[in-house]
């Protein structure tokens, strides 16, 4: 992970000219599946580099309004905007199925709660890795193999298990393998769904140093569900509190935890145990 | 002398919606402004409201009525109702805030924690190291203990690195809750010293210090913020 400090003033100011711009652009989006089931009425604008949190409990919404998000589902209403690395602006839901895809596979990524459901497990770790590349078109096998044993260092694997399947690894390496495989791309927005969520505390601290790293050294913008308060304030800038479909509090994380506003949020920040 | 951060008729009020809406007026109508390299030190007792002023300064808690505006990389920003991301690079460039108290991140060595900072602000990674270095040395940190995360180091050892942490980079304003609280007089002196350098480089620092050897050794100005009766009965409200 020694690439960031070798970061040069070149990139240095592309960054910064980059941040200045939103990366997504989202108006009146919802998806109901009934009264106050599902999300309405979201608006938000993210940048580049930045991490916003949803937090919530169970049922709120969290989980649609990332499907939404992330191009798995389409909305009832509203609009998603994306400005593309060439600059270009797509309406998420108005572009081609294709276009669509494409996005999801390279400048995008999606990181599952069960790393099961984000990994092949039938395959190795290491064509894991390079599945996103080979979508890309990298076809040089020693391209792939070496892009394989960096990530597999990079999120603390032994590169000696590129060959072993994914099923003979611990929970906390698969979704390090998860997160390796997703990130290999080098996309520019992520999504993440309850990251830590199935891992005992110990797994869960080295997950979110790495996941930490990783977005600053990146600068990945990264959309992150979680109900876990504690892992909200250690990873998001920014958090947004949803209730029975709708955001009810939006702010920064540490305003949001120290001084929430409203009712809702005080009860579910004074329900847990100093997060 | 220029102003870098004033405050105009700053107030702010809990309404605690779970325990039947109670409102507390903590804050009310506060009007203050400091000038580079002065210290104003927040005078008034316990449940005063001094720790609440400086957090609503840093924009972790939100402010209720007033103004409240740095000087944020060369013009005036007003912080109440800002987005979060202006607040972010004013924190990332202009407004420090060290407390006596370290969240600690699991796994994170005690280097990596000082430097941060720095390296956010896109130092180069031997210059970070070396101020880290030296800022751990200063405030007796032993050397073997650099390297490991500062979840198992003693109350004290943990504030000193979280002072490291906070004079890691020049900031224009800085806020200080009590960071020579329960410091032996050995470390307090390097807090006081590390203080003095930062108002002579062209700070302007509001603190809390309780004890009054700390507050006469910085301290240009004081801010009384004992509560008039009147706002102590208001406090009772529901």
């Amino acid at each position: 992970m020694n690439s960031a400090h070798a970061m040069n003033d070149a990139t240095q100011a592309a960054r910064q000219a980059d941040r200045a711009q939103p990366l997504l652009q989202v108006r009146g989006l919802g998806k109901l599946y009934g009264p106050q089931k599902g999300c309405q009425g979201v608006d938000f604008t993210l940048y580049p580099g930045e991490v916003l949190g949803i937090v919530g409990e169970s049922g709120s919404g969290k989980s649609t309004l990332l499907s939404l998000l992330s191009g798995r589902c389409p909305p009832d209403a509203g609009v998603i905007d994306y400005r593309r690395r060439d600059g270009r602006w797509l309406d998420v839901y108005s572009a081609s199925e294709a276009e669509r895809r494409t996005l999801l596979r390279t400048e995008w990524a999606f990181v599952e709660q069960n790393p099961r459901d984000g990994l092949r497990m039938s395959v190795s770790a290491g064509a894991n890795i390079g599945e996103r590349l080979m979508a890309q078109g990298v076809r040089n096998y020693q391209a792939l193999r070496a892009a394989g044993l960096d990530w597999l260092a990079q999120v603390e694997i032994d590169p000696q298990r590129i060959d072993d399947l994914p099923r003979t690894f611990s929970g906390g390496m698969q979704q390090r393998l998860q997160i390796a495989r997703n990130l290999v791309s080098g996309p520019r927005l992520v999504f993440m769904d309850e990251p830590t969520g199935g891992l005992d505390v110990s797994v869960q601290a080295r997950l979110l140093d790495l996941m930490r790293g990783l977005v600053r050294e990146l600068d990945l913008a990264v959309v992150l569900v979680t109900h876990d308060l504690a892992v909200a304030r250690l990873l998001a800038d920014r958090l947004m509190v949803m209730r029975r479909s709708q955001v009810v509090e939006a702010g920064l994380t540490d305003q949001i935890l120290d001084d929430p506003q409203h009712p809702y949020s005080q009860l579910l920040v004074s329900s847990v145990l100093q997060p | 002398m220029n102003t870098l951060i004033e405050v105009r008729d700053l107030s702010k009020t809990f309404t605690l919606h779970p325990q039947n809406s109670v409102a507390l007026n903590v804050l009310r109508g506060l009007d203050f402004s400091v000038l580079s390299g002065e210290c104003l030190v927040l005078h008034g007792q316990s449940g005063a409201g001094k720790s609440t002023l400086l957090r609503t300064l840093y924009g972790n808690y939100l402010p209720t009525a007033g103004s409240i505006r740095v000087l944020h990389r060369g013009q005036w920003l007003e912080l109440r109702g800002a987005e979060p991301r202006q607040i972010m690079a004013v924190r990332q460039h202009t407004l420090g805030y060290v407390s006596q108290f370290l969240r600690v991140i699991p796994r994170v060595a005690t280097l990596d924690i000082v430097m941060e900072p720095a390296l956010s602000r896109g130092w180069e990674q031997p210059r970070a190291k070396a101020r880290a270095e030296a800022l751990l040395a200063r405030l007796n940190i032993a050397k073997p203990l650099w390297q490991l995360a500062p979840g198992t180091f003693s109350g004290g050892e943990q504030q000193r690195v979280n002072i490291a942490r906070g004079f890691m980079v020049p900031w224009p304003v800085m806020l200080l809750d009590e960071p020579t609280a329960s410091l032996d007089d050995a470390n307090r002196q390097v807090v006081l010293e590390l203080i003095n350098e930062t108002k002579a480089a062209g700070a302007a620092v509001i603190g809390i210090f309780h004890d009054r050897l700390a507050r006469e050794a910085v301290a240009d100005r004081h801010l009384d913020m004992t509560p008039t009766p009147s706002t102590a009965k208001e406090s009772l409200q529901c």
